[in-house]
């Protein structure tokens, strides 16, 4: 017996691989599991000390997160006519009426808007650009991709002063349109890099077949190298919607009411009535759905994507 | 189908020159090669055909209309890819019929002429297949079908046979010849297999270094070599050359080497100084009573042939003789040459001195 294989792994061999894996994914997943149950805390088993694992699930956190509220005294609750939903039963309890929506569905809306808008817009750009960069002779070709590179040399937030200047003078603070171009800027150089490296593997033989088969240089673009790049543009989307969903830092600089995104405000939920913690779960757990069902959509082709290029075919 | 005319042909890659000023003419119906090995000139002179590549100079007329200018879209040819370039994400019978709809063609009329096209080749049977799964002459052959399938101009075919396995790669010649006589469709067809431009070709032009070296019929080409790079690249195994001095007049039937006279064609042009000697294997017969004399190096037996390497006093040579006259290594053996099948070249150019042998064939270019 040799001693040790990656190709053909022994019993023993497999039972620790899978163990740590087993063990990091429990890892991983515990804060947002834990998340994921906080929501569905009432506010006093959020807090508990030791922490609960099992209690009495309520949507309490969600109603309040969609809900503003206000203090009734006990004798003009009562005076109320019965609740007439669920969710006006639960903040009764608290003693409590809706006063209102909050903010979290138009701040969510912000958040799809600006993170898929810009998404879109870098994928588009960036696919154009990198066909441009990968088929054509274009003048000062190293130089222009080094210099789109450049751009990501140093964390965004760098530069946010001149941002938050230029964005002033030109009226785009707080807009979406503002939001949508910063964060396709930020992407760009990332999505021309990656969607170059995919397209460069594509034979150029696809589209001069279809050139010769009396198709315009754009009808085989989109109809011959786009639905085999189509791998390539996906893993692209999901880097781009990442970065765009989650980033913080210019979404709390530059929007305030209009045009804020969910993670700026996120925190401020635990500033109103208290520190309501399964609201602020409840918020968190609904944010990190959308880019969990694209990325499990588009799954397939992540993965395809990360190891593209590693294997000559 | 149409006559193909090349005039002055051009490609510079920045300072590169890929295909110098070459002008021929491929006829109606006529399967031609452009023969040459790696990087000489011929893919980039194809596509230029083809419009895949812009000429830096020239013209290039198809069915007397100059289409120099014109997108490859316009051109009315098909091109078979090396890598056959079937669209990946498509079947079969998409593949074959996406020309057709690019023409705006009827869905009716693009499934009969897609059925047609597939029972000529044979592969009706797989035309709801992904192209993926498709082994190497099935591929090839829906490559084909979706060439034939326009009824274009031309064809333009690039290595088609070059993915091929050997044993299969035969048997595919002979189809794409008898699909070619079927149709009798204007076919260029690039290849660096001198046997293949040899067995398939009705013309052949011969490059090496973006020149055309010589242009004519596979005989033509054979038995009278316009330069020695010509006489070198085609014949396996090749001319032999047996370089001397000497100065040789017009209208001299026969030369001298190593003070034995040899008898050549009757020359139409006088040389004097470097020259080859050029013999193909077979011209050479090996005589106990000729003067020439040349000691065995080795013998390779090929059944029916053998090729007998000699040395010569003017230098190695080969011989392609009947297996069964003995020969042994290192025996001395006298040589006789076919006159009339000798080719005399100027050492530094490696141009073919005109001679009665050649004097018809030989255009330069």
């Amino acid at each position: 017996m040799s001693g040790y294989s990656i190709t053909d792994p022994t019993r023993r061999q497999k039972w620790i691989a899978g163990t740590l894996v087993v063990l990091y994914a429990l890892i991983t997943i515990m804060p947002l599991l834990w998340i994921f149950m906080t929501g569905f805390k009432s506010p006093v088993d959020a807090i508990a000390y030791p922490p609960k694992v099992t209690f009495q699930p309520t949507l309490e956190g969600y109603v309040n997160l969609f809900t503003t509220r206000t203090r009734v005294a006990p004798e003009q609750l009562a005076a109320l006519p019965p609740p007439e939903t669920w969710y006006e039963a639960i903040v009764r309890n608290r003693n409590m009426v809706i006063a209102g929506p909050s903010r979290y569905g138009q701040r969510f809306l912000n958040s799809v808007i600006i993170g898929f808008g810009s998404t879109f817009l870098s994928v588009f750009l960036g696919t154009l650009a990198a066909y441009a960069f990968s088929r054509f002779r274009v003048p000062l070709k190293d130089d222009l991709l080094f210099f789109i590179l450049s751009t990501r040399m140093m964390p965004p937030i760098a530069v946010a002063i001149p941002i938050f200047l230029m964005f002033r003078t030109l009226g785009l603070s707080d807009t979406h349109l503002g939001m949508i171009l910063l964060y396709t800027a930020v992407n760009i150089s990332l999505a021309v890099w990656l969607l170059k490296g995919f397209i460069d593997e594509i034979p150029r033989e696809y589209e001069e077949a279809a050139l010769i088969d009396g198709y315009t240089r754009f009808q085989a673009f989109y109809k011959v190298v786009l639905p085999q790049a189509a791998t390539g543009i996906a893993s692209t989307a999901i880097f781009c919607l990442v970065f765009a969903w989650n980033e913080y830092a210019f979404a709390v600089l530059l929007t305030s009411g209009n045009a804020q995104t969910a993670p700026p405000f996120i925190p401020t939920i635990i500033g109103v009535g208290g520190q309501d913690w399964p609201a602020v779960a409840a918020g968190a757990t609904i944010f990190l759905l959308p880019v969990m069902i694209f990325t499990i959509l588009l799954r397939k082709h992540l993965l395809r994507g990360i190891t593209f290029g590693a294997v000559r075919k | 189908m149409a006559e193909i005319v090349i005039r002055n042909l051009r490609k510079d890659f920045g300072d590169f020159n890929a295909v110098e000023a070459s002008s021929f003419t491929v006829q109606d119906g006529e399967f031609f090669m452009l023969l040459g090995p790696s990087g000489c000139g011929k893919t980039t002179t194809l596509r230029m055909i083809a419009g895949l590549e812009m000429p830096t100079s020239g013209q290039i007329l198809i069915d007397g209309e100059d289409v120099t200018g014109k997108p490859a879209s316009e051109r009315d040819i098909a091109f078979v890819f090396q890598m056959f370039a079937l669209y990946p994400h498509m079947n079969v019978r998409r593949n074959i019929s996406y020309p057709l709809i690019s023409q705006g063609m009827p869905r009716e009329a693009v499934r009969k002429k897609v059925a047609e096209v597939a029972a000529i080749l044979g592969i009706a049977d797989i035309l709801d297949r992904p192209v993926g799964g498709l082994s190497g002459g099935d591929r090839q052959r829906v490559a084909l079908g979706r060439a034939i399938v326009r009824d274009p101009k031309a064809f333009m075919m690039d290595e088609p046979l070059g993915a091929l396995d050997a044993e299969f790669r035969e048997h595919m010649a002979e189809e794409l010849r008898a699909l070619h006589d079927r149709m009798n469709a204007t076919t260029v067809y690039v290849t660096h297999d001198q046997l293949e431009a040899m067995q398939m070709g009705d013309k052949i032009v011969v490059m090496n270094h973006g020149v055309i070296e010589q242009f004519g019929t596979p005989q033509d080409i054979y038995d009278k070599p316009a330069t020695q790079f010509v006489a070198e690249f085609i014949g396996s195994p090749p001319m032999s050359f047996l370089p001397f001095s000497g100065t040789v007049a017009a209208g001299a039937g026969s030369v001298e080497l190593e003070g034995v006279e040899l008898p050549v064609p009757q020359l139409r042009e006088g040389a004097r100084g470097d020259l080859v000697f050029g013999v193909r294997p077979e011209h050479v017969r090996l005589s106990d009573s000729a003067r020439y004399r040349a000691r065995v190096l080795a013998t390779e037996y090929l059944g029916t042939t053998q090729i007998v390497t000699l040395e010569s006093p003017n230098g190695v040579l080969k011989a392609r003789i009947a297996s069964d006259q003995p020969v042994t290594v290192e025996q001395t053996v006298g040589l006789e040459f076919n006159a009339r099948t000798i080719s005399l070249f100027e050492r530094k150019t490696g141009r073919a001195l005109v001679s009665e042998l050649n004097e018809g064939v030989l255009k330069n270019g």
